[in-house]
This record gives C-alpha cells, structure tokens and sequence, in this order.
C-alpha cells in the first residue's frame, strides 16, 4: 500500500489540495506532541510532516530553531520519533514523512533507518541537508521501493537540475517558495508560478509548496497553483504562544481545520 | 606520541584529493540546503576558470606580496630549543601577516575570487575575530560590503577583534543562538547565505563546509609550506623532521602540511584543544575524542552525543573552539598521515608564557597549542632534528584572556 500514491489520488478525485502540516516531534513534551498531531489530523491535515529535533538547524528560522530546542530538553531522538510513529499509526493512517537533518540519522545507523521507519509506519523521508548529489549513500541501500525519499527544490535550482531532482523523487517534490529559511515573511506569488511552470514541465510528480505560508488565504493562493500546501512555523508559531494553554492542541486543531478549508478547491 | 611511526606508505595521492563532488576518501562533499547548490556549484565553477588564469594569479600574487607581506620569514627559536634541550624548533613567522594570522592569505583569495565573480557583498563567521577582521580587511580592500557573524560567548572575550572590524567597516551581527560560539556563526551565516545567496559571496574561513571551500581554502594557505619547504632547505639544506600545526577547522594545519604531504619522511602533528581535559568532556579535541558525521555542509569527525546531537566544544582559545573538523584532517587520520594529540588549556599558556619570555614572541592561545605540542616532542628528540611549527598568529587579542592566568 502506498499511502501517499492513494492520499493524492483521493484528494484529486475530490478536488482538494494536500494540507502538509510539519511539527517538531516532542515539543512541547511528548505526550503533548502526540495531542497536537491527533487534532490535527482530526481536522483535516493530509499529510504529517514529524520533524526530528536537532542541535544545529542551520536551515531552519527562529521558530522552528525554538522549536527543536523544546524537544531536544525532553531528550527527543529519532528513536523516540521512531515510538511516537506507532503510536500516530494507532490513530491515523494518512501519509507520515519523517522531516530531518541528516546527522541524527547517521548516529542512528544508515542502514537501520529504513528498515524501522517502515517498521514504525512512515511513509518516507525527507532530509534538508541531503541533496540529490549525496543521497545515493542512503538510498542505496533501501530494499523496499514503497519508501519516498522527498526531495527539495529551490528557487535557485536550474531547469535541467530540477528534472534531474525529480527523477530521484518518489512521493511527491517539495518546492521552496523562497530563498531563505523556514518561517521567512512574504509570499511571492508570482515566483511560485514560475517555479511551477517549470516543475509541470519536467515532472508529473505531485507538488507541495512550503516556508513562508501563514494565513488561510496564503494557503488558498498556493493551493490553486499545487497540490499541496506545507505549513511548518505557522504552526510551531501558535504551539510557542499558547505552550501553557490547558486546550493547545484544541487549538491547533482549529487552526488546521481553517486551513483544510483553503485547501478546497471551489469550481 | 611515538616519533618512531613512520607513515607507510599509503595510497594517498595529492592530485586525487578531492573527488569531483569534493569527497575526501568517505569525507567532505557538499550537506546544504538546496537553495545553496546551485551557488556551490557556481562558486566551483569560478573557482576553476578564475584560479588558473595568469591575470588572477598576477593579481593574487601582487596583493599577497604588497598587501599581506609575504613571503613570511621562518625563525630558529634558540632560545627556547636550548631550554628544552632536544630538537631544533623553527617557527613560520604567519604572525607577521597584515592582520596577525594566516586567515588573511585565505580571505584574499576568497575575496578576490567574489570580485572576479561580481559579487559586490561578502559574509562570513568567526570565532576568534582573527578571521573575521581577515574578510573585514579584504572587503575593505576591495570596497564590498561585509557581514561578519560572532557568537555573543566570542564577542565577549574577543572585543578587541569586534572593534577592528567595525573600524575597517565591516557589520558584526551577534549571534545568541545554541551556545554562542563560531559553529553558530557558521549556522546563522549558513541561514543568512540562504536568503542572499544570489548577490553575497560567502567567505568560509577554514578547511570546512562544504565543498568546495576546503579545496578552495587549502589552494589559497598552502602558500604557507610552499615557502616554507623551500625556506627551510635553504636554511638547512633538508627537509624538517617533523611539522607541527594547531587544528580547530584546521586550515593552518593543511597549509603547512599539504605541500609535504608527499614527503614522506617528514612527520606531522596536528594539536587539537584538550580543554580542560578530554576526560572532563570539556574540549574541543574533534579527531582525537570525537566520531564520523555531518555539520555545515561536510562529511567529517565530529563531538556529538549518541543521537547525533552537536556537542559544544570548549577551549581557552576561541579559534579552536569548533566541535567540527576539515574533513581532509579526517582523511589524514584514518590513514595515518597525520598524527593528532590533544593540548590542555594549561599546556598551552605554558607554551604561550614560554615563547614570550625566550624568543620576545607573543603567540596567538591558537598558536601555542602547537607550540606545546611542538615542546613536548622535542623533548624526546636529538638537537639536529628539525621541528617546524606553524606560529599561525599573534596573541595581542588574547591578553584579555591570558591576562588574570599568567
């Protein structure tokens, strides 16, 4: 069963677009990280993201760097993202990609990781710092094919290097929408167009778009050009200010519902 | 230390070094975000067409001899080698640079290669400062704007560093996430690169990140045992026994070593910061404590935890003070090329305080690292052999820190 294959099939039968939502695994403790993620998924979320926290996100912004440092004091380590994986597969079975940097899963073990991750339930895997030049060392010694390795594409990514990126990609791609880290302000449109332009022109691989979307409506201008939406900081965002709240997951399950909605296409 | 090893002889080729994807045996190569690729890729590719052309060479050479006051002199430290009583021990005088440390020979040739490139605006991390007022000075040179990111744990103890680059016009923009030091400098560097990588040139200032920056940083500090191979047989009619370097990334390391790496009679020591000692877990000793991963941008050993979380790394000298490594030193561990010990921070102001007193020579706490290395081992030797150490700075900027010790 490939649950992303199925997931994006059904959401075009239906026309919806992809809610992608990421959230740093543990934070703010472990218990609670497991409430957010079922209310989210009680509310319409159609992928989970699980981000693995680590010491030194370099790619990350503000938001999520707070984030990582949370789950990283409740001593959170991709052996214990590997648990709360069977544990979200108890309540759900959308699409789960782990989200990482590429050092926690050298010190859990190469050759281990896939093996357990599809063990756990997950889906595939996406790492920030492993570009299509270094991922054959993990990739190659993948045994089972139902596994995505979510690739990136970036702004300043070329033409010809973008159909060479998806044809390594499985899943679906993920298009950064702007050069910069997670959790940047601004959304620019226009370039998202562009990017994706180019992208249909040399993939028939799903698009999601992530980094910089905040509001229902940037969700809502987004979907209409891709089939997914990720939001990440926003979300991290909401969990920082209201981390002593007695209902935060409540919260973030409405807030995830009003994105849901943009994800609706109305024709 | 067993100054009987010899390195047998390995497979190691200087001219197969790195791979065309910038490995380094299983090391290096090139973890960034994707955003960053294509301006890695852009940047190898300038670095290949400019390096090789007369007109940049000319250039680079002018500045180098005009500007930085190259060639550097070697020095026999009388002195001190008497006081031991053991090996001869010569010093490469890269305290004598325009800026006081080699870090200027490699920011010159970065900054040159942005402005070949067209680049009008330059970043870059720094622990010590010593790096920092390097890319400050060259921005200045060549009039570009510049940015230089410092942990609020280094701009501390290094104001004196703070305020030079701020004369010479550069911003310094504190950085108070993770633990303060220069690997978040280079990670806070590494999120600003990824905003303004269409018009910044990023100025790496070791034999680290991704490649081709240890490559490009070796190509432009391996001026220092270039001249001092030659100045040394000049000198003394052979080759050293033994060369001794301090290593945080190590790119004073790979300057002296490289162009004797194929010599295989002369020995090298790396000295890495022990701290307050590898066992307290207090230190910043990479190769000799730590294990295989990936940081800012490369394959390299590393001082992190179990679940691949960073360690912070703990030195008396905030150039050493980096719990990541050049992934070539990795390479030259694993195979026995180089040999890499551990100095505690008392070691190293004995050798600092040593130096002062008997040559009339203030080292850089980075320096003296190798220097007690360097003592150590002469020690044990004959008076005709031959040390050669790195001297890869000059200590002004440490007397804040060395002050209230000594």
């Amino acid at each position: 069963m490939n649950r992303l294959k199925t997931a994006f099939e059904t959401l075009a039968k239906n026309n919806e677009k992809a809610l992608v939502g990421f959230v740093t695994a543990g934070d703010p403790d472990i218990d609670t990280s497991l409430d957010i993620i079922a209310a989210m998924c009680d509310n319409g979320m159609d992928i989970l993201e699980l981000g693995v926290p680590f010491s030194d996100p370099s790619a990350d912004g503000p938001v999520i760097q707070r984030s990582s440092s949370r789950a990283l004091k409740r001593h959170v380590s991709l052996k214990t993202v590997m648990e709360m994986i069977r544990k979200i597969r108890k309540f759900t079975s959308i699409p789960i990609i782990i989200f990482s940097y590429y050092n926690p899963i050298m010190a859990y073990g190469v050759e281990n990781f896939q093996p357990d991750a599809l063990a756990a339930g997950a889906d595939g895997v996406l790492l920030v710092d492993l570009p299509l030049e270094e991922s054959d060392e993990l990739t190659s010694c993948w045994t089972v094919n139902d596994f995505s390795l979510i690739n990136l594409v970036a702004p300043t990514t070329p033409k010809d290097r973008m159909a060479k990126i998806a044809a390594a990609s499985s899943g679906f791609l993920y298009l950064v929408s702007k050069t910069g880290v997670t959790g940047s302000d601004g959304l620019d449109t226009s370039e998202i167009q562009t990017q994706m332009n180019i992208l249909r022109s040399v993939t028939d691989l799903p698009v999601c778009v992530g980094f910089g979307i905040s509001t229902a409506e940037d969700v809502a201008t987004v979907a209409s050009m891709a089939d997914g939406v990720v939001i990440g900081s926003a979300f991290e965002r909401l969990i920082e200010e209201n981390i002593d709240h007695p209902e935060l997951a409540s919260l973030i399950g409405q807030r995830t519902a009003e994105y849901k909605a943009a994800t609706i296409i109305n024709s | 230390m067993n100054p009987e090893t010899e390195f047998n002889s390995q497979t190691y080729n200087t001219g197969s070094y790195p791979d065309e994807n910038g490995h380094f045996g299983p090391y290096g190569g090139r973890y960034v975000a994707e955003t960053l690729m294509p301006a890695l890729i852009e940047l190898e590719a300038a670095y290949n067409r400019f390096l090789p052309d007369p007109r940049f060479k000319k250039e680079l050479h002018h500045l180098l001899k005009n500007y930085t006051g190259r060639p550097t002199p070697i020095f026999y430290a009388r002195r001190l080698s008497e006081s031991i009583g053991g090996a001869s021990i010569y010093l490469k005088r890269e305290d004598l640079t325009h800026t006081g440390a080699h870090k200027i020979n490699n920011t010159l040739g970065q900054t040159l290669l942005a402005k070949w490139m067209g680049k009008k605006k330059v970043i870059a991390e720094t622990g010590a400062g010593q790096h920092g007022v390097a890319t400050a000075t060259t921005a200045a040179l060549f009039g570009m704007e510049c940015k230089i990111f410092m942990g609020v744990e280094d701009i501390s103890r290094q104001a004196p560093n703070v305020k030079r680059m701020e004369l010479l016009g550069a911003e310094v923009v504190p950085v108070d996430s993770g633990t303060g030091t220069l690997k978040d400098a280079m990670n806070e560097a590494l999120r600003y690169w990824v905003s303004a990588v269409r018009d910044t040139f990023y100025v790496i200032g070791s034999v680290a990140g991704p490649h081709p920056y240890p490559v490009m940083v070796r190509e432009f500090q391996k001026i220092i045992g270039e001249e001092a191979r030659e100045q040394i047989l000049e000198l003394t009619g052979r080759l050293p026994d033994l060369l001794v370097a301090c290593v945080g990334g190590g790119s004073n390391a790979i300057g002296l070593f490289y162009p004797f790496i194929d010599d295989q009679k002369v020995q090298m020591i790396g000295a890495e910061a022990a701290g307050t000692g590898i066992d307290t877990g207090k230190h910043a000793a990479t190769l000799c404590a730590g294990s295989v991963g990936v940081l800012h941008g490369s394959k390299s050993y590393l001082l992190q935890n179990e679940n691949g979380q960073i360690n912070e790394a703990h030195s008396i000298s905030a150039g050493l003070d980096y719990p990541g490594v050049g992934p070539e030193h990795s390479l030259f561990k694993d195979i026995n090329r180089v040999q890499y010990v551990a100095i505690t921070d008392q070691e190293a102001l004995d050798a600092f305080s040593a130096l002062c007193r008997k040559e009339g020579i203030i080292p850089a706490l980075e320096s003296a690292h190798a220097l007690a290395a360097a003592m150590c081992e002469a020690k044990n030797r004959p008076k005709d052999d031959i040390i050669l150490v790195n001297l890869s700075g000059r200590g002004d900027k440490d007397l804040g820190i060395v002050g209230p010790l000594l």
